[in-house]
């Protein structure tokens, strides 16, 4: 640590040197420990918070999309009269979670019943550790980072079979299976629009992946790989996919509140249930999280001149307009059915990202281009994916549209 | 460093015991892929990082899907329909040459492998370095691999397209 950046503010270190400040007061042994634990700590409490603000947050614009107030009561218990626009309604959910009765049905495995929201939650937790939130905050600095992201997120659709089948109902279980079918459907076009990230940055670091897209034309238009083609169709791809694998609306058939029984969590009750939901929102931040890494230039500033606010900063930025845009979505879609939702995956998604892979290939090839073969590149690279998607979605859709009604007037 | 070994190696061994002993065929299941990530772990101990992340993604993420829905999927408890053939000295042949096949190749790959001894400093291979190795030394390899598993994934689809009930046959 000999030549720090010029950018680097005290902000952009403070929280570093408090825990180095805090850890060199401890004797020798225990400064290893502490060290990571203190990184543990601080990062299960900043994703706790930030889980419990989305929850009120989803419910507050979701409300107003539907011309509701939402939430505005709660306030604090020992302050009458003090309302705070009902921002303190996660903690009383959270009361009211933990305090409700805790139902096992007789005839349920009580071991795996137990053992799948633990699960669920652990590992959706986990995916946290290889997200570079900052400059100089990345939790575990892995090669293979990407492959751990996705290593870990694997063990949700185990958990998934084991809340269905523990249950030991019907629906459960019917439920769990078509979950699946959404997951392990969706789990492709993910994995394949991380790809051509790793093909033009040719690593799998999340670090390095996010210091390549550190440059700016002219101090204003960042190396953002959501700039280029290939970029933005691979962005797109992800955002749909990681809409199906976190459950969201408009994918949000496992659950489907108003439809099914709640799916696969028919029989989970109070704190488990709560669990599971924790768990969906701790993966949709942690995949958000992976977008704003992979796509919207992690850490990095928009603007040159915009590098002295901290980097910590710009990406829990990127991160919330990610989450008030997955909420956007859930106000605005209408959910699919079961073969609609696999029909656009197999069919639609899965084609275009393996031909946006192939697009990539071209990209890291030509690199050395310049010039006027610059704009052949980007000209090329756009076309490669916008002749295929328009082609598959006219052929895709030619039976369906325009909608005829029959019957209503 | 070996007290961690012994108990990744009790809990791998311990687990892929259970999982045989179970009456319960999902319980089995569980305990498998509970085995799969103990080999993971001895990955992950051994310091190979890339091998152990993709233990997990294809064998707890994917693998586990296949095994269970093949055990969910197939009745449990019903005995087979069609009753096993009586053994023919034909069948008996059949099995045991393709016995001493699988035999012979395995035995050949193992008495040929030499066993050099460890570097005293760990090697470190890098991500980078592990998929320049793969496709350029090895990429006939990967590639023969890629052609198995396809034809293996169409033949599955041949079988399942195909099997049809008769009353439902045009």
């Amino acid at each position: 640590m000999t030549a720090r950046p010029a950018t680097e503010s005290f902000l952009e270190r403070a929280p570093l040197e408090l825990r180095d400040w805090f850890v060199h007061c401890l004797p020798g042994p225990l400064q290893w420990v502490t060290h990571h634990l203190i990184t543990i700590v601080a990062v299960l409490a900043v994703f706790g918070l930030f889980f419990a603000f989305t929850t009120i947050a989803e419910r507050k614009l979701l409300a107003r999309l539907q011309n509701r107030l939402g939430p505005n009561r709660t306030g604090l218990p020992w302050i009458k009269g003090l309302r705070l626009f009902g921002l303190s309604q996660p903690f009383a959910d959270a009361v009211k979670a933990l305090t409700k009765e805790d139902i096992v049905p007789a005839a349920a495995d009580k071991v795996l019943h137990f053992l799948a929201p633990v699960i669920v939650v652990a590992f959706s937790l986990m995916t946290f550790a290889v997200l570079p939130f900052g400059r100089n905050y990345l939790p575990v600095n892995l090669d293979a980072a990407l492959l751990y992201f996705f290593a870990a997120g694997a063990a949700t659709e185990l958990a998934i079979f084991m809340a269905g089948w523990s249950s030991r109902n019907k629906y459960s279980l019917l439920s769990a299976m078509r979950a699946l079918a959404q997951l392990i459907s969706y789990e492709l076009p993910l994995i394949l629009s991380v790809v051509p990230v790793v093909l033009v940055t040719s690593t799998l670091s999340t670090k390095a992946i996010v210091l390549q897209q550190g440059h700016w034309v002219a101090g204003v238009l960042p190396h953002w790989f959501v700039f280029t083609p290939w970029g933005f169709a691979a962005f797109i791809t992800f955002l749909i996919a990681a809409l199906a694998e976190s459950n969201r609306s408009p994918f949000d058939l496992p659950e489907a509140e108003s439809e099914l029984i709640a799916g696969h969590l028919t029989e989970y009750s109070g704190f488990k249930y709560a669990l599971f939901f924790m768990a969906e929102y701790f993966g949709l931040t942690a995949l958000s999280g992976l977008g704003v890494t992979l796509f919207l230039g992690g850490w990095q500033a928009p603007l040159e001149v915009l590098q002295f606010i901290p980097s910590y900063a710009w990406f829990m930025l990127k991160l919330v307009l990610m989450i008030v845009f997955f909420i956007w979505v859930r106000g605005t879609l209408l959910r699919l059915r079961i073969d609609q939702l696999t029909r656009l995956a197999w069919k639609f998604m899965v084609p275009l990202a393996l031909l946006n892979v192939g697009n990539a290939a071209f990209w890291a090839l030509t690199m050395h281009w310049s010039g006027p073969l610059q704009l052949v590149r980007w000209a090329v690279s756009a076309a490669v994916i916008l002749i295929p998607f328009l082609l598959l979605g006219r052929t895709l859709s030619a039976g369906f549209a325009p909608r005829t009604y029959r019957y209503a007037p | 460093m070996t007290a961690a070994l012994l108990l990744i190696a009790f809990l791998m061994l311990g687990s892929a015991a259970v999982a045989m002993a179970l009456r319960n065929l999902i319980h089995s299941a569980l305990l498998l892929i509970a085995s799969w990530a103990g080999i993971a772990a001895f990955y992950l101990w051994a310091g190979a990082e890339f091998a152990a992340f993709a233990q997990v993604l294809v064998y707890v993420g994917a693998i586990s899907m296949v095994v269970l829905f093949a055990v969910l999927l197939t009745r449990q408890g019903a005995p087979a329909r069609e009753p096993v053939e009586a053994p023919t000295r034909a069948r008996v042949l059949a099995a045991i040459t393709a016995g001493a096949c699988v035999a012979a190749v395995l035995s050949a790959a193992v008495l040929t492998t030499e066993f050099r001894p460890a570097p005293a400093t760990p090697p470190s291979a890098s991500v980078r370095q592990l998929g320049l190795e793969l496709m350029h030394r090895h990429g006939a390899a990967l590639l023969i691999v890629g052609v198995v598993l396809t034809v293996a994934l169409l033949g599955a689809t041949i079988l399942a397209a195909t099997e049809q009930k008769p009353e439902d046959a045009p």
